[in-house]
């Protein structure tokens, strides 16, 4: 159990530590690699819950995926180091109250902290074995039998999302030269390759 | 022997018995895979030459012990031997974290592959998406290495592996989704013990082929080897490194490419099974069917390596997004279909 208990308090202090250094560092490739090491971190406090799914689904998604494009367009931004913190005296004071406020929020969140009557009978309900249902099964039968409404709309939100950024960056060239595969391969022998009977002398 | 060691009164402490003990057999079971599995790396470069020699009509190496056998150690050497360069104005812990990164990925997503009925380090529920997770993680030793050379080169061939591998797991994930399906559990071994009366490969074909084509493109190997390109940016990503880094990067590459030949077996040819349960077959051990499957996958790889010419990077996009999605995708419902329609699915 101490093992436990010892993995738990270094992977959550990892998880706040490099949190942290991803709003400190300087270099924003660094702030990337150090989201993907939270990202790391609250994987592994998953698999010590017992949610190895939700782990596994995070590292592909966030670590794999979107992580990969952050550090995509990260790495090829042109940043001047110094020209980057001249103007920070000048925006401190609003930082400094967004960050206020943001604060005070979560104190009031936090303070009034209370549950729906709903979600108390969920909390108190038996959890079944951990033997008997794989929590891979318990989320797909959650989200696709009794969610599945809300699954289905989440899903349009997206489709509509992905649509409109597609809408947004397409745009129709005129003049250029495309490779067209099924033109390439329907082309005949007869359409391309002329045999022609060449005299001495004559020229084609 | 063995039982009056164990016996001993030092042995039988709590903490010795519940903590040190496990960590002493899993370092020997780790051991033993990781062990093996350089030694088939070494070969695997081997054979590499000595299959493409052959397609090409040569000899191969030839002179470095019997038939030049020894070829990978004196590679190996002649590596050791060298300087480390580190370029003036690279990144310096992440220009020698990228080929350590590299090399540690491609050792422990071995830790969930099965060898056989029970032959397993870690036989957790969630195997094929690890696999799927770490696979998807070596994008990063590439992209690290790409930026913290501060060479131009070696960046290009960061950004086109990055775009590469992002695009051909999308396709990869649908092939695993699709295998999925017809086993009904994410574990390696059920997904093993599920092809016992036919192989994934050939209900599921076009899948298979899918799936062989995207892991071409996620280990970076021939005709998908745009970010190494050597004829247009040098070598790509790891054209600044030199000597055991260097080394690092080569069998990483390797090993990523044993393991995806695993992962093609493990999916879609039955793992440790035999073609058909009867005699002559399974008589042969598991292992040692393993171990015939990955090698024939492999086999495929270095075969397609000596037979086609580098795909054109726009083409490649293109069948990635344009042919290899909608397709799986496709093949995806159509499976799914199947089997609820003539009552299939497995259960729980």
């Amino acid at each position: 159990m101490i093992i436990q208990a010892l993995a738990f308090y270094v992977f959550a202090a990892i998880a706040i530590a490099s949190g942290v250094m991803v709003v400190t560092s300087r270099n924003p490739v660094h702030s990337v690699l150090y989201l993907i090491l939270a990202f790391f971190n609250a994987a592994a406090l998953f698999v010590l819950i017992g949610a190895e799914f939700i782990a596994m689904i995070l590292i592909v998604v966030y670590v794999g995926a979107v992580a990969v494009l952050f550090l995509f367009v990260v790495m090829m931004l042109d940043i001047n180091f110094v020209e980057l913190r001249q103007g920070f005296m000048r925006y401190m004071p609003i930082g400094a109250l967004i960050g206020l406020v943001l604060l005070a929020e979560l104190v009031f969140v936090g303070g009034a902290w209370t549950f729906s009557g709903e979600a108390t009978q969920v909390m108190l309900a038996k959890t079944p074995e951990i033997a008997a249902v794989h929590n891979t099964e318990a989320i797909g039968n959650l989200m696709y039998t009794r969610y599945v409404y809300l699954f289905q709309a989440a899903g349009l939100v997206l489709l509509v999302a992905m649509i409109g950024a597609i809408v947004l960056t397409h745009r129709q060239r005129d003049g250029v030269r495309k490779q067209r595969i099924g033109a390439q391969i329907a082309v005949r022998r007869e359409d391309v390759v002329e045999v022609v009977k060449v005299t001495k002398g004559g020229g084609v | 022997m063995l039982e009056t060691l164990l016996a001993h009164p030092y042995l039988a402490h709590p903490f010795v018995a519940g903590y040190v003990v496990p960590t002493v057999i899993i370092v020997v079971q780790i051991l033993a895979i990781v062990v093996p599995l350089l030694v088939a790396v070494a070969y695997l470069t081997y054979a590499e030459r000595k299959v493409i020699a052959g397609m090409q009509l040569r000899k191969g190496p030839n002179v470095v012990g019997p038939f030049g056998l020894l070829q990978p150690l004196a590679d190996g050497l002649k590596l050791f031997a060298k300087e480390t360069i580190l370029p003036a104005g690279a990144n310096k812990l992440l220009f020698l974290m990228a080929p350590m990164l590299t090399f540690i990925l491609s050792l422990i997503a071995w830790a969930v592959i099965p060898f056989d009925q029970g032959l397993v380090l870690a036989d957790i529920n969630v195997g094929v998406l690890y696999l799927f997770a770490i696979s998807s993680l070596g994008v990063y030793g590439v992209i690290m290495a790409g930026w913290a050379s501060n060479s131009k080169y070696a960046f290009l061939g960061a950004l086109r592996s990055a775009a590469q591998m992002v695009s051909y797991e999308v396709s990869i994930g649908f092939v695993i989704i699709t295998v999925l399906l017809c086993v009904g559990s994410l574990n390696l071994t059920a997904i093993v013990e599920a092809q016992r009366t036919i192989w994934f490969a050939i209900p599921l074909l076009p899948m298979f082929v899918i799936f062989f084509v995207s892991t071409l493109a996620e280990t970076n190997r021939t005709p998908f080897d745009l970010p190494e390109g050597e004829s247009e940016i040098v070598a790509g990503y790891f054209v600044e490194y030199s000597s055991m880094a260097f080394a690092l990067f080569f069998l990483g590459e390797y090993a990523n490419m044993i393991l995806m030949s695993g992962m093609t077996s493990i999916l879609f040819l039955g793992g440790w099974l035999p073609p058909l349960d009867i005699a002559p077959f399974n008589w042969i051990p598991g292992p040692i069917w393993f171990f015939a499957k990955i090698s024939l996958v492999l086999f495929c790889f270095l075969w397609v390596r000596a037979t086609f010419p580098r795909y054109r990077y726009d083409q490649l996009m293109r069948l990635g997004w344009k042919v290899f999605l909608p397709f799986s995708l496709f093949w995806v419902a159509l499976t799914a279909g199947v089997l609820v329609t003539f009552d299939l699915l497995p259960k729980a």
